[in-house]
């Protein structure tokens, strides 16, 4: 009995010993905003990625303060967000290398169809959010330290308004749940477009503002510094960026569309 | 790590003891909504707890078992069914409940009902039925008798409290849904922790806990020399 059991005991560990590396080796994971999930794209993308080098990707779907704060600590392999300010500073303290832009959307701002602030007719952003304020209409904000979160508050400042007036709601969700809370309170928001179309059907609220370089909405890819963290599968995240790079992948991300309306524009120019 | 347990956790004392003011929002929507749904639903709840245990009437048998079996339905279930019934399409949304503390008051008393009836329920079943009947027969009223009882059962009918309490103050489920955690409105501890930690900003969490932990040790241990001094003193 004794023999039988520390034989099967040893070839556990054995087997276990002989898996884990391996294992270890193929699998990246990747921090990433809740909209290149929510909308789809990943899924389009990482099985194609997936198929042609071997690894595979276990994507973490967070706002971008948490996927870039998992970064920071040596969490994940690779990051994936869209905070320009917040992406440059993680860089230059030295977390991350080899950031590379390889696709943009847009922002939008959604409100009742009737659009009781009159924004339609603003020349931008600024002007909008202003008129939001002043209208005495609800803004939900999603309030989380996300890419748009942060995007939205950098537009209240050149507004030159503080984000406190009566109607403003933060609400410390992510962005499919906060226009769920817009559409049931009927007030405004700001949302990227991807998730927009996503929820469209279920929506009873419009774009009411678009447009103009304030809203553009760029994603980088930045690798971790394999100095700061040696542990990391450096390799597999390098392979990771390449690929969204190559041609194909770039040309994935144009054609990939919801609903027929195209998400994200490819943005890596050689 | 960038951030070492203990710089943690003294962020988080600091948070508690400068009385930070968002800090002390989100402890106060969480226990004004609370507190509100517990005393609303209080009386209904014992009475029917009480009827539940003395009166026998068609049907009991089933309702007793609706309510042991809706006290097992996690949180965010009956946080759906809340959802349904108060947004815009649903059959309440014309009362603009949702994302308001009257909807979280709603969740919340749907919760700690069924733990107040089924814990009252065992608590009126176990007294000798003769006190009550002793009672009435000294000529006091329905009400006074009752009364009697509930002194008589001071301590399970205080656990039954705590625990109905306890259930609803640490709930996450239906709070969120319902409430929607919106800063200084319905933002209670529960949802901004679950914030606080999707975030990674673990301090303001880390406060909270302890605020609830804090509670939970008073609770408790009140509960316990209660209990302590209701124990019979000759074994």
């Amino acid at each position: 009995m004794l023999n039988l059991k520390s034989i099967f005991s040893v070839a556990v560990i054995a087997g276990a010993l002989a898996i884990t590396p391996a294992q270890a080796q193929e699998i990246i994971k990747l921090a990433t905003t809740t909209s290149t999930e929510n909308s789809g794209l990943l899924k389009n993308l990482l099985p194609k990625f997936e198929a042609e080098s071997g690894y595979k990707v276990q994507v973490i779907a967070t706002g971008t303060g948490k996927a870039l704060k998992l970064a920071r600590q040596g969490d994940v392999d690779v990051v994936m967000t869209h905070a320009p300010a917040a992406e440059a500073k993680f860089v230059e303290e030295g977390y991350g290398v080899t950031p590379r832009g390889i696709m943009e959307n847009d922002f939008v701002i959604l409100g009742p169809k009737n659009d009781p602030a009159k924004i339609r007719s603003s020349k931008t952003a600024e002007e909008a959010f202003a008129k939001i304020a002043s209208s005495g209409e609800g803004f939900v904000s999603r309030g989380d330290n996300s890419g748009t979160n942060m995007k939205e508050l950098i537009v209240w400042k050149g507004a030159k308004v503080e984000p406190t007036f009566s109607g403003y709601r933060s609400v410390g969700q992510g962005m499919g749940k906060t226009l769920l809370m817009a559409n049931e309170l009927q007030s405004y928001t700001l949302s990227d477009r991807g998730t927009y179309v996503a929820y469209k059907a279920k929506l009873d609220l419009a774009i009411d503002y678009d447009g103009g370089a304030a809203l553009a909405n760029p994603y980088q890819i930045i690798l971790i510094n394999p100095e700061m963290y040696p542990g990391l599968n450096h390799k597999g995240a390098k392979a990771l960026s390449d690929w969204l790079i190559s041609d194909e992948a770039q040309t994935m991300i144009n054609s990939y569309t919801v609903e027929g309306e195209q998400l994200f524009k490819a943005t890596y120019s050689k | 790590m960038s951030e070492g347990w203990l710089a943690l956790l003294q962020q988080a004392l600091s948070l508690l003891f400068s009385l930070d003011p968002d800090v002390w929002s989100i402890v106060n929507v969480s226990f004004s909504v609370s507190f509100a749904a517990l005393a609303i639903t209080l009386v209904p709840s014992l009475v029917l707890g009480f009827i539940l245990a003395f009166a026998h009437f068609p049907g009991r048998w089933f309702v007793t078992n609706l309510v042991q079996t809706i006290q097992s339905i996690p949180t965010v279930v009956i946080g759906l069914l809340v959802y349904l019934l108060l947004t815009r399409m649903g059959p309440l949304g014309d009362l603009r409940w949702l994302f308001t503390q009257k909807g979280m008051i709603l969740g919340q008393m749907m919760i700690c009902a069924p733990v107040l009836v089924a814990m009252s329920q065992a608590a009126f079943t176990s007294v000798d039925k003769r006190a009550w009947e002793t009672s009435r027969t000294l000529g006091a009223s329905w009400l006074r008798s009752v009364w009697v009882i509930c002194r008589e059962l001071k301590v399970p009918l205080l656990m039954a409290i705590v625990a109905a309490f306890s259930r609803i103050l640490t709930e996450v489920g239906c709070s969120m849904m319902v409430g929607g955690n919106i800063a200084d409105v319905t933002r209670n501890i529960p949802t901004a922790i679950a914030l606080e930690t999707s975030k990674g900003d673990f301090a303001q969490a880390i406060a909270l806990g302890l605020v609830l932990l804090i509670l939970s040790l008073i609770l408790n241990f009140t509960l316990g020399t209660l209990r302590g001094k209701a124990e019979p003193r000759s074994h």
